[in-house]
């Protein structure tokens, strides 16, 4: 029995994190620090537009004005800003014949993490945005989706060709004032993708991308900006993961949608970012602000994260209902395992009258983890028979975590409908030792138990990337029960 | 089938059974009384492989093997049943879910195909009809919500689905209405077939009435004190526990 079980946990320990591998290419990466010569490098090796060099060296002013927030439920060690790198991008070695081609070896590694970049073996309906540290390394479908109208490409092609959209909707929605993480992103962001749906187009296919820290000591800033016309719509994915290392890798990025008249935009996130060993060593620092509008009536946005991975996440992805009959979504899976700290939620703000929200959020902590969930519903004067229904759920395995919530709820409209409701379970040797009387493993008791839990969260993912989740879920807490 | 000799367990440092000995064959009915707190329960989980007592002597053959060396699972797997006193909510996961895994993970021990969900589903529709229990409870979570006698009624509905080969039910009869009582016995003498066994542990004569025994065994402050056949229960509910007691007294 005892040799069995250190097998077992030997398996769990080892097994953990599929993603930790590192490709040796070659990097174009800046020197570590952060000044206004880093903020001009990293837009003059971008050969961006002036204006987008303005945008960059306003936002690292004012960031240099704000303090680090200190808010949420987290002990985030002190982070030195000047001992990180803010630009590298692997050099494509290879001759290649076209632009579209890409260097075998980041065609390996984006292979290895089950994203592949030939639009022949990609999963069919799915399009593709690769980021590999700073720079996009492929995007696929781009033509077919071009016929259709739709503009699906990098952050940094986006800024060279379609600088006027760029220009209108950057920072519409996350301004570089909002929050110190929007500030520090603002200043050096360096790619991510631009997704721009024109009216009355259903974008056919699902849109995605996937972000890979690859190199040390750098840090990840993305942005994404998504804009749908009047009577569009599209569903997102993102992806990310990093390689295994003992020093904190830093990750800030700004997603941004807008929506128009009648139009709907559906987020969903599978974030894997590696959490941590057991001990809490290393880790990727997530902090992250992702908002969207729902600017004309009728609109509605939908984000569903599925949380798994860094060893801290400070993220709160949210809704400004601006338009009447507006809908904002909020679906979450948190989990938290070994020393992971998670502070997450959502934000709804309800402006436009019979504008509805809801909010779902489901935490499992583990270990010795922190979860807290952090959710604001805010409805201003004008917002008549707004509506907001809020779940928060947490499931804690074994008693050494700790699982939070903290809701605020601020209503300026008497019409307006508000619940609450919230729920803390454990999982029980009880419950355990029941299936398996019934046959039934421990770990498939668990899956068992975890996937009635997130049903509801993982329902809204389409259809792969559901059983990738729920595949992911179960790796994440491999060896935290029993 | 089973085979206990001279078994003894204890938790923390606490002597509760004190060298039971005890076989039941194939095709029998056992039925195992007692007053509270002598041991019954106590040995139900030990069979079941509860893993909170220490057990200090003696063994448990099942099939021929060591039943103490396995782990739950895996005895399940073999075909052993418990139905419990206490059964545990687990909200969720819908009884469908539940019980197709269950039934899967014992098939593929058996090297079996799993079930098709239309196989599995007329499977479930049979057995829901034997134990009267309700679609309503079965496309519910695992226990939860259930009335008292709907969980004792979803633990024989387990057990029909799953077909064990020896069925141990520890006090399935408490708690439970006259109407109730005769689903339940319905539901073992159902079962009951020349290849499977079954151990009924009750501190009521009652049940007995529905499920006749081929043997009654008096469990009494940790060992089976008496034996014999299904008349002992009504010896018993005669002259109660206190008759056993000052029996003892005279071993």
């Amino acid at each position: 029995m005892q040799n069995e079980q250190d097998q077992i946990l030997n398996e769990v320990t080892t097994g953990e994190y599929k993603f930790g591998f590192y490709t040796d290419i070659e990097q174009d990466s800046i020197a570590k620090g952060l000044n206004e010569d880093v903020v001009r490098m990293i837009s003059a090796k971008k050969k961006e537009p002036e204006f987008m060099l303005e945008f960059r060296l306003k936002a690292y002013r004012h960031w240099l004005t704000m303090k680090m927030p200190e808010w949420a439920h987290l002990k985030i060690p002190e982070i030195d800003y000047q001992d990180h790198i803010y630009y590298s991008a692997p050099v494509q070695r290879a001759k290649l014949n076209s632009l579209d081609e890409v260097d075998p070896e980041l065609l390996e590694t984006f292979n290895k993490l089950g994203i592949p970049l030939e639009e022949q073996k990609h999963l069919s309906g799915v399009a593709v945005d690769a980021v590999m540290d700073s720079i996009s390394v492929k995007t696929t479908f781009r033509e077919a989706l071009a016929e259709l109208g739709i503009i699906f490409c990098s952050f940094s092609e986006a800024v060279k060709e379609h600088p006027d959209l760029v220009k209108q909707y950057m920072g519409s929605v996350v301004p570089y004032t909002d929050n110190y993480f929007a500030a520090l992103n603002s200043a050096v962001f360096s790619d991510g993708s631009f997704c721009f749906i024109p009216k009355g187009v259903r974008c056919p296919m699902e849109l995605s991308t996937y972000f890979r820290i690859n190199a040390a000591n750098t840090g990840q800033f993305e942005r994404t900006l998504i804009v749908a016309e009047d009577k569009s719509y599209v569903s997102y994915l993102e992806g990310c993961t990093a390689p295994m290392r003992d020093e904190n890798q830093l990750h800030a990025a700004i997603v941004e949608i807008v929506a128009m008249e009648s139009a709907e935009v559906k987020y969903a996130t599978v974030q894997n970012w590696y959490p941590g060993n057991k001990e809490g060593k290393g880790g990727i620092y997530n902090f992250v602000t992702k908002r969207g509008i729902c600017k004309g009536d009728n609109s509605k946005i939908s984000w569903t994260q599925v949380e798994t991975g860094s060893a801290i996440t400070w993220k709160y992805p949210s809704c400004i209902l601006k338009g009447h009959n507006t809908t904002g979504e909020f679906y979450s899976v948190a989990v938290t395992n070994n020393h992971q700290q998670a502070d997450t939620g959502t934000k709804m703000i309800h402006i436009g009258k019979n504008s509805r929200s809801i909010i779902v959020s489901k935490g499992i902590s583990a270990g010795v983890s922190n979860n807290s969930y952090r959710g604001q519903v805010k409805v201003l004067r004008g917002a008549d028979n707004a509506r907001n229904f809020s779940q928060c759920d947490s499931l804690l395995l074994g008693d050494k975590c700790g699982a939070h919530t903290f809701p605020y709820i601020e209503s300026a409209n008497h019409s307006a409908i508000i619940e609450h409701e919230a729920t803390t379970s454990k999982i029980g040797e009880d419950q355990i030792f029941y299936c398996n009387q019934r046959g039934i493993s421990t770990e498939d008791a668990i899956g068992l138990i975890i996937n009635g839990y997130t049903k509801e969260v993982l329902n809204k993912l389409p259809m792969e990337f559901a059983v990738e989740a729920q595949k992911l879920l179960l790796i994440s807490l491999e060896g935290s029960v029993g | 089938m089973l085979v206990i000799k001279d078994l003894r367990v204890s938790i923390e440092g606490e002597e509760i059974l004190k060298g039971i000995n005890l076989e039941v064959n194939a095709g029998e009915v056992h039925a195992i009384m007692g007053p509270n707190g002598s041991g019954k329960s106590t040995l139900a989980a030990i069979l079941a492989g509860r893993d909170i007592y220490e057990i200090n002597s003696g063994t448990v053959l099942y099939k021929g093997e060591d039943l103490l060396d396995k782990s739950p699972e895996e005895r399940a797997k073999d075909g052993l049943f418990l139905g419990f006193q206490y059964p545990i909510e687990i909200p969720g996961v819908s009884m469908v879910n539940f019980m197709k895994t269950a039934i899967n993970e014992m098939r593929k021990h058996r090297g079996e195909e799993p079930l098709s969900a239309s196989e599995f589903l007329k499977k479930m529709r049979e057995k829901k009809d034997l134990v009267e229990i309700s679609s309503s409870l079965t496309n519910r979570s695992v226990n939860e919500g259930f009335s008292g006698g709907e969980k004792k009624k979803n633990e024989i509905f387990q057990m029909a689905m799953l077909e064990p080969q020896l069925a141990i039910l520890d006090e399935t009869d408490s708690g439970l209405d006259i109407d109730a009582l005769r689903i339940v016995a319905r539901g073992v003498n159902n079962l009951k077939s020349p290849h499977n066994a079954t151990i009924v542990i009750t501190h009521y004569q009652r049940l007995l009435e529905y499920i006749v025994p081929d043997f009654v065994h008096v469990l009494f402050n940790g060992r089976i004190v008496k034996s014999g056949g299904k008349e002992l229960a009504l010896l018993l509910e005669e002259k109660g526990y206190e008759w056993v007691r000052s029996e003892e007294v005279n071993l």
